[in-house]
């Protein structure tokens, strides 16, 4: 499916490139984490305790239901964290979560 | 040596009180989690080129406002100590404990006023955590810090000012509007016109919003509630219900909803803050004296909607309020500042916010409409039949009691949306008033902070004791 949000201003800016999943994914400068991997898929994650995919809710650093992994293993809260070139972002679950 | 004034949040409040301060000598620090200023109300773009909309097409009719914050932040940044994409995720005496993004650290305070905002208040209904449900504040958020909409045929419901609020600026950015659907009947607002009037500039953009949406044709209705949200594991069908039982579908891939907002309080609660029950917002509060004085806790102030919402104009009066509290503290006047006056002003914003409850009220009922399959807790996925077992069989009469039997509450987001809920459920379920099953209370840290953070402070504090 076509990503879930939508863009309506702000276009004209600086592109950045980074990995989701292991798929390549352009973003813009400025995108939150949130704003590029939902302006490509549907969802942003899927939940630890199996009950299905999220895609985050509050925007604002509130409901903490936007968690996702950098390659490194350092876990990021997608909604205010912003695009980095070369960033290489997993989404899923943990190994053993 | 001046007072040492530590100020969260860069919000209107967290902004005011910061220059009330400079302006009668003392050199406050402000703390705010965001990389810019202005809160969520008057939330800028990120600084980055590209981002061309002006400030009327990112406030609207309240522009000026966030336009004269940005300036006289600007005059005063020198003589402030500004410490943006921090977090103050512990208070403990009178040391904050801070988290940026590089560093941890503690900063000892003799004066702490908390600035810390709000956030949507929630009631979930089946469904609620498919991908396309956003809060009202988080689909404003999406627009007006990144450009984009949540989705591109959009639902939005719940209640509240920001109901018609978002919808309207969704409209006017050029997004595709499935329906606005007001929990609340009509007869609510109704009922409140002649005390909304005496706001008159606020009841005219309000009434603007709705305007604009009718005759833009696009469907608003009211006294409906949503009950359930479908869809393969995406949003595409949303459901509700009216109050006399009549049902009805909204194609949609995209929803936002709320029902007003709830004071961010953990840090209150932290730094030692009483709380008591206020019924107008059916939430705690952090209680304190009409200047923002937290009650019998020196050194602890509270300004802004994280005291109780009051709205952002609000917020800038109870800012300088709560600095005005601090100077007259240390023994420092505050020249050119009638407080009087902005007593009298708070006043009438009381006032203006009971209309505003009733005329969007919070369904106080929602609990016999939340079903035992609906996700009560996103963070730890406690159901709301989870949760009523534990009401009912474990004889928990209390909400931090029903957390430690079945985690409700005690994830990453502490409660912040389950606990308006929660507590329904838990009265109606023991058939007790509201206010006596408590809240959840505030924990350290109040947002998630890496370990080595929490280490690292730790080491400093020790390291401190040590010398």
């Amino acid at each position: 499916m076509s990503g879930q949000f939508q863009r309506l201003a702000d276009q004209d800016r600086q592109p950045v490139d980074l990995t989701i999943d292991g798929t390549a994914i352009q973003a813009l400068e400025g995108d939150t984490l949130l704003t590029a991997i939902l302006l490509h898929r549907d969802h942003l994650r899927q939940s630890e305790f199996g009950d299905g995919a999220r895609g985050g809710f509050c925007l604002m650093g509130a409901c903490q239901d936007c968690w996702v992994s950098a390659a490194d293993g350092s876990r990021l809260r997608a909604c205010t964290t912003y695009v980095v070139q070369g960033m290489s972002i997993v989404t899923a679950p943990e190994a053993g979560a | 040596m001046t007072a040492r004034v530590l100020i969260v949040g860069a919000g209107p409040a967290g902004l005011r009180a910061a220059e009330m301060l400079v302006e009668h000598g003392i050199r406050p620090i402000l703390v705010d989690e965001a990389p810019r200023i202005g809160g969520q109300i008057y939330r800028l773009p990120p600084n980055v080129p590209g981002f061309q909309r002006s400030a009327n097409q990112l406030y609207g009719f309240d522009a000026p406002k966030a336009h004269a914050l940005y300036q006289r932040f600007a005059q005063l940044q020198e003589q402030v100590d500004y410490l943006p994409n921090c977090l103050v995720y512990d208070v403990i005496d009178n040391r904050a404990q801070i988290r940026g993004p590089e560093t941890a650290e503690s900063i000892d305070f003799d004066a702490l006023i908390l600035a810390t905002g709000a956030m949507d208040r929630m009631v979930p209904f089946t469904g609620w955590t498919l991908p396309g449900i956003y809060s009202l504040g988080g689909a404003q958020i999406a627009l007006k810090h990144q450009g984009c909409a949540i989705g591109s045929s959009i639902v939005f419901a719940g209640t509240g000012p920001l109901l018609f609020l978002v919808a309207y600026q969704y409209a006017r950015a050029g997004a595709q509007i499935a329906a606005v659907i007001n929990s609340a009947p009509r007869s609510a607002m109704l009922s409140q016109a002649l005390k909304l009037a005496a706001m008159p500039t606020v009841l005219a953009k309000g009434l603007h919003y709705l305007n604009w949406l009718r005759q833009h044709k696009i469907r608003v209705l009211h006294g409906w509630r949503p009950m359930r949200a479908t869809g393969d594991c995406h949003l595409s069908l949303l459901e509700f219900i009216s109050d006399r039982g009549d049902t009805l579908e909204v194609d949609c891939d995209a929803a936002a909803f709320g029902y007003g907002l709830k004071p961010e309080t953990q840090l209150a609660d932290l730094a030692g803050a009483h709380f008591a029950f206020d019924p107008l917002n059916r939430q705690w509060l952090p209680q304190t004296d009409p200047y923002g004085r937290a009650t019998d806790r020196p050194g602890l102030y509270l300004a802004g909607d994280g005291a109780g919402i009051l709205g952002a104009d609000a917020a800038e009066l109870r800012g300088k309020l709560a600095a005005a509290a601090v100077l007259s503290d240390h023994g420092l006047g505050f020249d050119g500042f009638d407080p009087n006056a902005a007593l009298r002003q708070m006043q009438r914003w009381q006032r203006y916010r009971q209309a505003l409850e009733l005329a969007f009220p919070f369904p106080d009922d929602c609990a016999a409409d939340i079903g035992d399959e609906v996700m009560l807790c996103r963070c730890e996925a406690v159901t709301a039949g989870d949760f009523r077992g534990v009401c009912g069989q474990l004889g928990a009469r209390d909400l931090n009691r029903a957390k430690a039997y079945c985690r409700l509450g005690m994830g990453r987001c502490q409660g912040r949306l389950c606990g308006p809920a929660a507590a329904e459920i838990m009265a109606a379920e023991l058939g007790v008033s509201i206010d006596s099953v408590g809240r959840l209370r505030g924990q350290a840290p109040v947002k998630p902070v890496p370990v080595s953070a929490l280490a690292a402070t730790v080491g400093t504090a020790t390291g401190e004791a040590a010398e």
